[in-house]
């Protein structure tokens, strides 16, 4: 048998960290290839290896053929045009030089048709979903016909409709002899799509395996080192006591009607696909967007949330989707990221900002969270993806809400970060906090709701109890 | 401060004498830059939002001809006939508040109609310096009371910049208003979503740099007795330096005051150490300009080093 890739025994030393420690892994053609671990078990430090991004201290690695990555950060220019991204600095050129913008359309149309997935090829990337700017980071990935693909996860920003289309892609690139290693969080897609699976932890090579020859829980143990007995912890109980109320809410042009209760203790779920209006609504509650008819109500008085300071002093709280464009301070350093919203009441006095008190309340918090990291003082970018999300859950923490909104709270972080942040959501409900929860991950969504409500293009497609929902009936609302 | 031992060696090459260890030598040079001292604390706070102030020497200008035209002594060519002899508070009060008021109108474009600062405040540039003209048809503003001349007098000026920076020091650092700044500079959707009102603290930013630009106004029409159309030449792009040298980022979030006051204090040997060496006028310019570009490329350096 020859293989595309061998790894053998590669080690790579970073200043105070040993990234990865004698990593062997072999990747057969026409095979697709799980990589799991959790965030800072290596995986992406041995994917840049392999794309030749980084040199290894030690050991060997041999690539037959070509290799392309797909990021798990978009690495697209907004203001130029699908074609122009795809095709990037091998554009087809005319006799005396100048870009053939004919051929180059012709073979964005062929590209995008043969992957069925559709989008003009003038469109600016700026005005595409971030669905849509991963389709195309994929098409791009894909344009340079290579032997090896690698995915860095790149479901993470898709709904369910476009992970199948991904996965079609995938199965026809397999078909074609490619080889492709697809790094994932979502132990479901394992089994979905991959041949063989290998697992990384803290730089080593934990287990590599037929996927028929493991199971779910196995491959959790192998990821995280300890046994995960239950992933969805559920202590909450819901009082009466109707929390948030949102009334006929409507955005013109974006979403319209919708309504609902949310009870002090409970979880409500908010399930459904991209561009299902979901974080629109969040941020016409939180203040973010004006509505243009419709009632909020808190503990059951109508109010006007007409900013998100507003709505803080409400006692809301809203832990955005996207991290990086709307979360972190990147800059910056984990306390200042923490104590932002907390610059008021106790923590100032005669305009000064009460250090000491903050650094206490702050280091308590990431205690309480686990967040990993030197000292408050290291920069937030440092971090990996589930201790950011901690920081910034953390921030919100610190106002102490009663009311937390959260936008796919668990997007991108590995699964101990995530079975953290789930109980923390759960004894929160448990300590009398109403919560939203908007998730595209439908275990997510089941595990943690005591109802869920489904949006399907900006309307409420439909509300179900924790006992009725499951997975087969939210898709079939949400997809319709 | 590598750049001072370096004139410090070269001086006692070409000159046999000490530069930086005269008490006198030392004050001269801050002095020649306590004014650029003053602007670069102001435009700091703007570049750690991530904006950009051009108008700050024109804003010198304008503000020194208003606050020079309420501080005259009682001559029949007094810009006001009536209003000479006034009390000092006058004149310094007409001055900040010229000074306020513009950077109040480029803090509301910006914040407001969403003009790129660059845009926004090369407009004020250009008509702050027109106005200082206008306001008197080009004629210098002079004869001015001594109890208003008396704030640009010897070390004063220096006094002013040093409060200032260990002012503005504490600001930054330990107050809402400093820690609200970094988070708009660093992501302001994440700031707004934390809620901060994005807008008013922007335009706040602006007006305090303004603010600073009509004290510096002040003090330059006070240290000539008298004031000027031409004042604060392109002291705009000093002021940037200054802060740049200092170790802010113009990408926003990064930067202290101590770095801007280090910044100045550079510029002022640059200015100084080559007057003192007996360097070319022309010459300095050239290598000025290779300084401020080999500060920001050191410092980048530095930081790829730490995050590595």
């Amino acid at each position: 048998m020859t293989y595309l890739l061998e790894v053998q025994e590669v080690r790579k030393v970073f200043p105070g960290v040993v990234a990865l420690d004698g990593v062997s892994m072999r990747v057969k053609p026409g095979t697709v290839h799980a990589l799991i671990g959790e965030n800072g078990a290596g995986k992406s430090t041995l994917m840049k290896i392999i794309a030749g991004m980084y040199r290894p201290d030690a050991g060997r690695v041999a690539v037959r053929g070509r290799t392309a990555m797909i990021h798990q950060e978009l690495h697209l220019m907004p203001s130029m045009t699908v074609a122009e991204n795809i095709w990037i600095g091998r554009e087809p050129l005319t006799r005396i030089g100048l870009v053939d913008h004919r051929a180059l359309d012709r073979r964005t149309i062929e590209l995008l048709a043969g992957l069925k997935i559709d989008i003009h090829p003038d469109e600016r990337i700026a005005d595409l979903t971030i669905a849509g700017k991963q389709m195309i980071e994929i098409a791009r990935a894909v344009s340079y016909e290579s032997d090896i693909l690698i995915m860095d996860e790149p479901t993470s920003t898709l709904s369910e409709r476009e992970v199948d289309q991904l996965f079609r892609i995938v199965a026809d690139l397999k078909a074609r002899g490619s080889a492709v290693i697809y790094i994932t969080h979502r132990i479901s897609e394992v089994f979905r799509i991959a041949g063989e699976v290998s697992v990384l932890r803290d730089g080593r090579m934990v287990g590599s395996d037929a996927v028929e020859n493991v199971d779910r829980d196995r491959l959790i143990t192998m990821m995280v080192g300890r046994e995960l007995t239950q992933l969805f912890p559920k202590s909450n109980a819901p009082t009466e006591h109707l929390a948030l109320s949102v009334k006929n809410l409507s955005l013109t042009g974006t979403f319209s009607d919708v309504s609902f209760d949310v009870r002090a203790g409970e979880i409500l779920g908010i399930a459904g696909l991209v561009g299902s209006r979901r974080t629109e609504v969040a941020e016409t509650i939180f203040g973010l967007r004006r509505a243009t008819s419709g009632e909020i109500l808190i503990d059951g008085v109508p109010v006007t949330v007409d900013s998100p300071s507003t709505a803080i002093h409400r006692g809301m709280a809203l832990l955005t989707e996207d991290r990086k464009m709307s979360g972190l301070f990147l800059p910056l350093n984990v306390q200042d990221n923490m104590e932002v919203t907390s610059l008021n009441g106790r923590f100032v006095k005669m305009g000064f900002v009460r250090q000491k008190m903050l650094l206490a309340a702050c280091g308590a918090m990431a205690n309480t969270l686990r967040v990993k990291t030197p000292d408050l003082f290291e920069p937030v970018r440092n971090l990996s993806g589930g201790n950011q999300q901690k920081v910034l859950v953390g921030r919100w923490l610190l106002t102490s809400p009663r009311i937390l909104i959260l936008d796919e709270p668990t997007r991108g972080i590995d699964v101990g970060a995530k079975a953290e942040i789930h109980r923390l959501i759960s004894s929160l409900a448990a300590e009398g906090a109403a919560v939203v929860m908007i998730s595209s991950e439908m275990p997510e969504i089941l595990g943690m709701s005591d109802r869920v409500m489904v949006m399907r293009e900006g309307r409420t497609a439909g509300i179900l109890d924790r006992r009725e929902a499951n997975q087969v009936d939210l898709m079939r609302l949400a997809a319709h | 401060m590598g750049i001072a031992l370096v004139f410090e060696a070269v001086g006692w090459g070409v000159r046999g004498a000490s530069f930086l260890f005269s008490g006198q030598r030392l004050l001269v040079m801050v002095l020649q830059v306590s004014i650029i001292g003053l602007l670069a604390v102001g435009v700091t706070q703007v570049i750690l939002t991530g904006g950009i102030d051009l108008s700050s020497g024109s804003v010198v200008a304008l503000s020194a001809m208003i606050a020079a035209s309420f501080a005259q002594t009682p001559t029949a060519r007094a810009v006001f006939p009536s209003l000479t002899g006034l009390p000092v508070f006058v004149p310094v009060t007409a001055g900040l508040l010229t000074g306020a008021l513009a950077g109040l109108v480029n803090g509301s474009l910006i914040a407001y109609t969403g003009t790129p600062p660059f845009i926004a405040t090369l407009g004020m540039m250009v008509s702050a310096r027109g106005l200082a003209r206008y306001y008197t048809r080009g004629q210098p503003v002079s004869m001015l009371t001594e109890s208003f001349t008396r704030i640009g007098e010897g070390a004063v000026p220096v006094f002013i910049f040093l409060v200032t920076a260990i002012i503005f020091h504490v600001l930054l650092g330990h107050t809402r208003y400093g820690k609200y700044t970094y988070a708009l500079g660093a992501n302001a959707q994440a700031a707004r979503v934390s809620g901060i009102r994005v807008s008013r603290h922007l335009m706040f930013v602006y007006t305090i740099a303004g603010l600073l630009s009509g004290l510096g106004g002040v003090v330059t029409a006070a240290r000539a007795a008298s004031g000027q159309a031409g004042m604060g030449m392109s002291y705009e792009l000093d002021a940037i330096a200054a802060s740049v040298i200092g170790g802010t980022s113009l990408s926003g979030g990064i930067g202290r005051i101590t770095g801007t006051v280090i910044g100045t204090v550079i510029l002022g040997i640059m200015t100084s150490g080559f007057t003192f060496i007996g360097l070319d006028a022309y010459i300095q310019d050239i290598v000025k300009g290779g300084v401020i570009v080999a500060a920001v490329v050191a410092d980048r350096y530095r930081h790829r080093g730490k995050n590595a």
